[in-house]
Protein backbone atom coordinates (compact mmCIF):
# COMPACT_ATOMS: atom_id res chain seq x y z
CA UNK A 1 0.00 0.00 0.00
CA UNK A 2 2.78 2.39 0.95
CA UNK A 3 4.63 1.44 -2.21
CA UNK A 4 1.62 2.22 -4.38
CA UNK A 5 1.13 5.66 -2.81
CA UNK A 6 4.86 6.34 -3.15
CA UNK A 7 4.85 5.35 -6.84
CA UNK A 8 1.82 7.53 -7.60
CA UNK A 9 3.37 10.53 -5.82
CA UNK A 10 6.65 10.09 -7.69
CA UNK A 11 4.90 9.83 -11.05
CA UNK A 12 2.88 12.98 -10.33
CA UNK A 13 6.04 14.81 -9.31
CA UNK A 14 8.02 13.75 -12.36
CA UNK A 15 5.13 14.69 -14.65
CA UNK A 16 4.94 18.11 -13.03
CA UNK A 17 8.69 18.61 -13.47
CA UNK A 18 8.40 17.58 -17.11
CA UNK A 19 5.53 20.00 -17.72
CA UNK A 20 7.59 22.76 -16.11
CA UNK A 21 10.49 21.96 -18.43
CA UNK A 22 8.22 22.08 -21.49
CA UNK A 23 6.82 25.41 -20.30
CA UNK A 24 10.33 26.73 -19.83
CA UNK A 25 11.00 26.11 -23.52
CA UNK A 26 7.62 27.04 -24.99
CA UNK A 27 6.53 30.18 -23.13
CA UNK A 28 7.24 33.44 -24.94
CA UNK A 29 8.69 35.87 -22.39
CA UNK A 30 10.61 35.96 -19.11
CA UNK A 31 7.72 36.28 -16.59
CA UNK A 32 5.97 33.31 -18.18
CA UNK A 33 9.14 31.25 -18.09
CA UNK A 34 9.58 32.29 -14.48
CA UNK A 35 6.15 30.85 -13.67
CA UNK A 36 7.16 27.60 -15.36
CA UNK A 37 10.45 27.64 -13.50
CA UNK A 38 9.02 28.02 -10.00
CA UNK A 39 5.54 26.56 -9.50
CA UNK A 40 5.56 23.20 -11.34
CA UNK A 41 9.13 22.50 -10.26
CA UNK A 42 8.33 23.15 -6.60
CA UNK A 43 5.20 20.99 -6.76
CA UNK A 44 7.11 18.23 -8.52
CA UNK A 45 9.97 18.32 -6.05
CA UNK A 46 7.54 18.24 -3.11
CA UNK A 47 5.69 15.23 -4.55
CA UNK A 48 8.93 13.35 -5.25
CA UNK A 49 10.25 14.10 -1.76
CA UNK A 50 6.97 12.87 -0.25
CA UNK A 51 7.18 9.71 -2.33
CA UNK A 52 10.75 9.19 -1.13
CA UNK A 53 9.85 9.82 2.50
CA UNK A 54 7.26 7.04 2.38
CA UNK A 55 10.02 4.54 1.62
CA UNK A 56 12.40 5.60 4.43
CA UNK A 57 12.47 5.51 8.20
CA UNK A 58 11.06 8.36 10.22
CA UNK A 59 14.27 10.24 11.09
CA UNK A 60 15.41 10.33 7.45
CA UNK A 61 11.97 11.56 6.44
CA UNK A 62 12.31 14.49 8.85
CA UNK A 63 15.48 15.60 7.08
CA UNK A 64 13.62 15.37 3.76
CA UNK A 65 10.99 17.66 5.27
CA UNK A 66 13.78 20.17 5.89
CA UNK A 67 14.74 20.06 2.19
CA UNK A 68 11.10 20.57 1.17
CA UNK A 69 10.69 23.51 3.55
CA UNK A 70 13.86 25.11 2.21
CA UNK A 71 12.64 24.78 -1.37
CA UNK A 72 9.26 26.29 -0.53
CA UNK A 73 10.94 29.26 1.15
CA UNK A 74 13.58 29.97 -1.48
CA UNK A 75 11.64 29.53 -4.75
CA UNK A 76 9.56 32.74 -4.29
CA UNK A 77 12.71 34.68 -3.38
CA UNK A 78 14.40 33.66 -6.62
CA UNK A 79 11.26 34.42 -8.62
CA UNK A 80 10.95 37.84 -7.04
CA UNK A 81 14.60 38.70 -7.72
CA UNK A 82 14.32 37.51 -11.33
CA UNK A 83 11.09 39.39 -11.95
CA UNK A 84 12.37 42.64 -10.51
CA UNK A 85 15.60 42.38 -12.41
CA UNK A 86 13.76 41.59 -15.65
CA UNK A 87 11.37 44.51 -15.22
CA UNK A 88 14.18 46.94 -14.53
CA UNK A 89 16.24 45.60 -17.38
CA UNK A 90 13.36 46.03 -19.80
CA UNK A 91 13.19 42.40 -20.90
CA UNK A 92 9.49 42.03 -20.00
CA UNK A 93 7.56 41.66 -23.23
CA UNK A 94 4.93 44.37 -22.92
CA UNK A 95 2.74 42.89 -25.65
CA UNK A 96 2.03 39.92 -23.35
CA UNK A 97 1.20 42.00 -20.26
CA UNK A 98 -2.50 42.70 -19.65
CA UNK A 99 -2.25 44.93 -16.56
CA UNK A 100 0.96 46.78 -15.73
CA UNK A 101 0.39 48.52 -12.41
CA UNK A 102 4.09 49.20 -11.96
CA UNK A 103 4.39 51.28 -15.13
CA UNK A 104 4.36 54.82 -13.74
CA UNK A 105 5.83 54.04 -10.35
CA UNK A 106 9.35 52.87 -11.02
CA UNK A 107 12.17 55.31 -10.22
CA UNK A 108 14.29 56.13 -13.20
CA UNK A 109 17.70 55.00 -12.04
CA UNK A 110 17.88 51.30 -11.09
CA UNK A 111 20.32 51.79 -8.23
CA UNK A 112 19.86 48.99 -5.68
CA UNK B 1 8.31 -0.77 -8.80
CA UNK B 2 11.49 -0.60 -10.87
CA UNK B 3 9.38 0.28 -13.93
CA UNK B 4 8.00 3.24 -11.99
CA UNK B 5 11.51 4.39 -11.10
CA UNK B 6 12.60 4.03 -14.73
CA UNK B 7 9.66 6.12 -15.99
CA UNK B 8 10.26 8.77 -13.31
CA UNK B 9 13.95 9.05 -14.16
CA UNK B 10 13.20 9.27 -17.90
CA UNK B 11 10.73 12.09 -17.25
CA UNK B 12 13.28 13.94 -15.14
CA UNK B 13 15.92 13.51 -17.85
CA UNK B 14 13.52 14.91 -20.46
CA UNK B 15 12.81 17.89 -18.23
CA UNK B 16 16.56 18.44 -17.79
CA UNK B 17 16.99 18.29 -21.57
CA UNK B 18 14.34 20.99 -22.06
CA UNK B 19 16.05 23.05 -19.37
CA UNK B 20 19.38 22.77 -21.16
CA UNK B 21 17.68 23.84 -24.39
CA UNK B 22 16.43 26.98 -22.66
CA UNK B 23 19.87 27.54 -21.14
CA UNK B 24 21.53 27.39 -24.55
CA UNK B 25 18.89 29.37 -26.45
CA UNK B 26 17.80 31.90 -23.81
CA UNK B 27 18.11 35.39 -25.25
CA UNK B 28 18.79 37.02 -21.89
CA UNK B 29 21.10 36.28 -18.99
CA UNK B 30 18.09 36.06 -16.68
CA UNK B 31 16.62 33.26 -18.81
CA UNK B 32 19.81 31.29 -18.36
CA UNK B 33 19.79 31.90 -14.61
CA UNK B 34 16.18 30.65 -14.37
CA UNK B 35 17.13 27.57 -16.42
CA UNK B 36 20.08 26.81 -14.14
CA UNK B 37 17.89 27.19 -11.06
CA UNK B 38 15.44 24.67 -12.49
CA UNK B 39 18.34 22.37 -13.32
CA UNK B 40 19.50 22.36 -9.69
CA UNK B 41 15.96 21.51 -8.56
CA UNK B 42 15.90 18.63 -11.04
CA UNK B 43 19.24 17.37 -9.68
CA UNK B 44 17.77 17.37 -6.17
CA UNK B 45 14.69 15.50 -7.41
CA UNK B 46 16.78 12.87 -9.21
CA UNK B 47 18.99 12.35 -6.16
CA UNK B 48 15.84 11.91 -4.10
CA UNK B 49 14.68 9.21 -6.52
CA UNK B 50 18.07 7.52 -6.10
CA UNK B 51 17.60 7.55 -2.32
CA UNK B 52 14.14 6.07 -2.77
CA UNK B 53 15.47 3.27 -5.00
CA UNK B 54 18.13 2.09 -2.55
CA UNK B 55 16.22 3.03 0.64
CA UNK B 56 19.42 4.61 1.95
CA UNK B 57 18.94 7.71 4.08
CA UNK B 58 22.60 8.58 4.49
CA UNK B 59 22.71 10.88 1.44
CA UNK B 60 19.89 13.18 2.49
CA UNK B 61 22.11 15.99 3.93
CA UNK B 62 23.62 16.14 0.46
CA UNK B 63 20.18 17.12 -0.88
CA UNK B 64 19.93 19.99 1.60
CA UNK B 65 23.44 21.13 0.68
CA UNK B 66 22.75 21.12 -3.06
CA UNK B 67 19.44 22.97 -2.61
CA UNK B 68 21.15 25.63 -0.46
CA UNK B 69 23.97 26.00 -2.97
CA UNK B 70 21.46 26.45 -5.79
CA UNK B 71 19.63 29.18 -3.92
CA UNK B 72 22.79 31.12 -3.07
CA UNK B 73 24.10 30.78 -6.63
CA UNK B 74 20.88 31.91 -8.30
CA UNK B 75 20.39 34.88 -5.97
CA UNK B 76 23.97 36.06 -6.43
CA UNK B 77 23.90 35.65 -10.19
CA UNK B 78 20.64 37.57 -10.45
CA UNK B 79 22.01 40.44 -8.40
CA UNK B 80 25.15 40.49 -10.51
CA UNK B 81 23.23 40.50 -13.81
CA UNK B 82 21.00 43.34 -12.60
CA UNK B 83 23.92 45.43 -11.41
CA UNK B 84 25.83 44.97 -14.64
CA UNK B 85 22.78 45.95 -16.64
CA UNK B 86 22.30 49.06 -14.48
CA UNK B 87 25.84 50.26 -15.10
CA UNK B 88 25.68 49.76 -18.85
Amino acid sequence: MSDVVSAVLMLIGALSCLLGGIGLVRLPDLPGRMQAATKPQTLGLLAILAGTALRLELDSAVTLLLVALFQVITAPVIAQLLGRSAYRGGSVGHEHVVVDELAGRMPDDPSP
Amino acid sequence: MSVVFFVVLVMLCLAAAFTIVRFLRGPDTLDRIAALDVFVILIVAAASVYIAIYRDGSNIPLLAAVALLGFVGSATATRLAERRKGHR
